[in-house]
């Protein structure tokens, strides 16, 4: 009990303020409009998937470009099982296959180094897709699927709650021996070994957590879409937005992904409705402006400020 | 039976001796100036809009084109590599986030040329005629303007290799992918040298570009296809050997085309089950050291 109390000692007001927020998002529903709650469930859902990168990716410093399979996985779950199960078996169904097959490829590809690793997540949701168009061409005789239709109040709960349950866990691994001990993996991963720390294990497991959110978040994002085809699922867009909003957001703090995804995506929903056609050049120029001149993201930008403001009391400006 | 493998076999040189120039540009990229470029495709695809653009409008032979697409892309690559990626790289922390930041950000290139292309040209498959027809041999029969296309890539291929080799500036450049702080000691200039060898990749996927669209309808959407079959292949040769890339491209060929004689839909697929295995079984390539 001691050490749990422990990880929560500090941080009340953090605490306070995130229940606080959550309530107020979760009693939405009753006062916002249709639309609000449309764009709502689409910015938790790109913060979810952008945290759920950030678990894995941030302190590993493994680039995964695998986000859109695992997310793409929760989706063809949904479509294939959305009449079948309750809803929330569904979406636990998309997030534990997704974690499955997280598994099994962190297995084998996290010993790649860099650059491979990131080929490899990133062929992998080539390969998933070109299989599944050949396979829905050639054997099941269909090319897209119509996935059961969900309200927009329950889909947008079930998200709050994903993102709830995804932040608690971030929460609880940043604090605890298993997160440092991720964050030993990053900084060396041979010293860590060393000290004892069972580098493959921590690793696909970590890789596999990350998934089992992009699986359950693309699951229940399903049942908004309505119809889908492995295009549509599978599309790799959706493993480079995870990765350009958190690194917009800084990988630095626990609050930096989530309030750089929550700004991408309003930003991007607003360039998609204004500017459909000058909408990916925007967002290709938006991504080598964040490389180039946000390299530790807003967190980093409002840690400058912040010390440069302090800076002037001090000699050694 | 022998004409159906014989067949598959000068279908997968003729496509082979593509991919090996187009690997040859990116291994340049990669092996030198530490930029895995994803928008490598994207100069592919603005070679051969360039050609066709020439070809439609004012009839011009798609192989004088080589002259024109040659100089344009070596000044966008050699601008690119100049502005962005010389600043991604003296600003990283290190090599290895300097590989992730400026693979990223290449992406973001890939974004903005291949949805300027859009703008220009729409998103329709183009093609045009050029010495369209038969060749007998033993009975397969394939077009005049692969048999074009091949002598050509392995012409700049080789010529490609000698330059490296027997070059002064060929020279440089492999003191600067072996070890660039001791290649800027003996007084090359490295950031040139890396936007040269940046400029030299982008003029051979501009290359492959005008030999593709001799043979295949084009569409501004297809560069990245080309892009990842050039990584494989890279990984497939090893990293940093040129030679590597140009007997790996034909490899890989003569595989996309034994699988696309059978099922023509899992060609891409199959290339990625090549490459994971290659990646888990050989990740240094059948000539990497």
């Amino acid at each position: 009990m001691d050490s749990i109390s422990n990880i929560f000692k500090g941080s009340r007001l953090g605490w306070l303020i995130s229940i606080i927020l959550l309530a107020l998002l979760a009693t939405f529903p009753i006062y916002g409009s249709a639309y609000t709650i449309i764009l709502l469930t689409a910015i938790i859902m790109y913060i979810i998937l952008t945290v759920s990168w950030t678990l894995f990716s941030g302190p590993t410093g493994y680039i995964s470009l695998a986000a859109a399979a695992f997310f793409g996985v929760g989706i063809y779950t949904m479509a294939i099982l959305g009449g079948e199960l309750p809803l929330i078996a569904a979406v636990a169904a998309g997030g534990l296959i997704s974690f499955l097959i997280a598994l099994g490829v962190g297995a084998i590809t996290l010993r790649l180094k860099g650059i491979y690793f990131a080929i490899f997540t990133f062929g992998l949701v080539e390969l998933i897709k070109h299989l599944l168009l050949f396979w829905e061409i050639n054997v099941t005789g269909t090319r897209g699927r119509f996935v059961v239709l969900e309200d927009n109040n329950t889909i947008f709960w079930i998200m709050l709650g994903i993102f709830a349950v995804l932040m608690l866990t971030y929460y609880f691994i940043r604090r605890s021996k298993f997160g440092l001990a991720l964050q030993s993996i990053g900084e060396n991963e041979e010293a860590a070994a060393h000290l004892g720390v069972n580098v493959t294990l921590v690793k696909v497991i970590t890789f596999g957590i990350s998934a089992f959110f992009m699986g359950a978040a693309g699951a229940i994002i399903a049942t908004r879409w309505t119809y889908i085809d492995p295009y549509v699922a599978f599309n790799v867009l959706f493993s480079f937005l995870p990765v350009i909003m958190a690194i917009f957001g800084g990988m630095g703090q626990i609050y930096g992904p989530v309030i750089g995804a929550a700004i991408f995506a309003y930003t991007e929903e607003i360039l998609l409705t204004k500017f459909p056609y000058y909408y990916m050049l925007t967002f290709g120029i938006i991504l080598i402006a964040v490389i180039i001149y946000l390299p530790d993201g807003l967190v980093g930008l409002i840690q400058r400020l912040r010390r440069r403001s302090l800076g002037g009391q001090h000699a050694n400006t | 039976m022998f004409v159906a493998a014989l067949n598959t076999v000068i279908n997968g040189l003729l496509l082979g001796g593509l991919y090996a120039i187009i690997a040859m540009g990116l291994n340049l990229q990669y092996g030198v100036a530490r930029v895995l470029n994803i928008a490598h495709g994207e100069f592919i695809m603005l070679g051969a809009f360039i050609t066709w653009a020439m070809y439609t409008m004012f009839g011009l032979n798609p192989l004088i084109s080589l002259a024109i697409v040659g100089p344009l892309v070596f000044i966008i690559g050699f601008l690119v590599q100049r502005t962005l990626f010389t600043r991604l790289r003296v600003t990283a922390p290190s090599p290895g986030a300097y590989e992730g930041s400026s693979m990223l950000a290449s992406f973001g290139l890939l974004f903005i040329i291949q949805n300027v292309a859009l703008q220009i040209w729409g998103g329709d498959m183009r093609a045009y005629s050029y010495y369209n027809f038969g060749i007998k041999f033993l009975g397969a029969v394939f077009a005049a303007n692969r048999l074009i296309a091949l002598v050509f890539a392995v012409v700049i291929g080789i010529a490609f290799y000698f330059f490296l080799v027997r070059a002064r500036l060929g020279k440089a450049i492999r003191a600067s992918a072996q070890d660039p702080t001791t290649a800027g000691l003996l007084g090359v200039n490295i950031n040139l040298v890396l936007a040269i060898c940046f400029g030299l990749g982008a003029v051979m996927a501009g290359f492959a570009g005008i030999l593709l669209s001799m043979c295949y309808p084009i569409y501004p959407v297809m560069g990245l296809e080309y892009t990842i079959i050039a990584i494989i292949v890279i990984v497939l040769g090893g990293l940093g050997s040129i030679p590597g890339s140009f007997i790996g491209g034909f490899i890989l060929g003569l595989i996309g085309s034994i699988v696309s004689s059978w099922q023509p839909s899992l060609s891409l697929a199959a290339y990625y089950v090549l490459f994971m295995l290659l990646l888990i079984v050989r990740p240094k390539g059948i000539f990497g050291k």
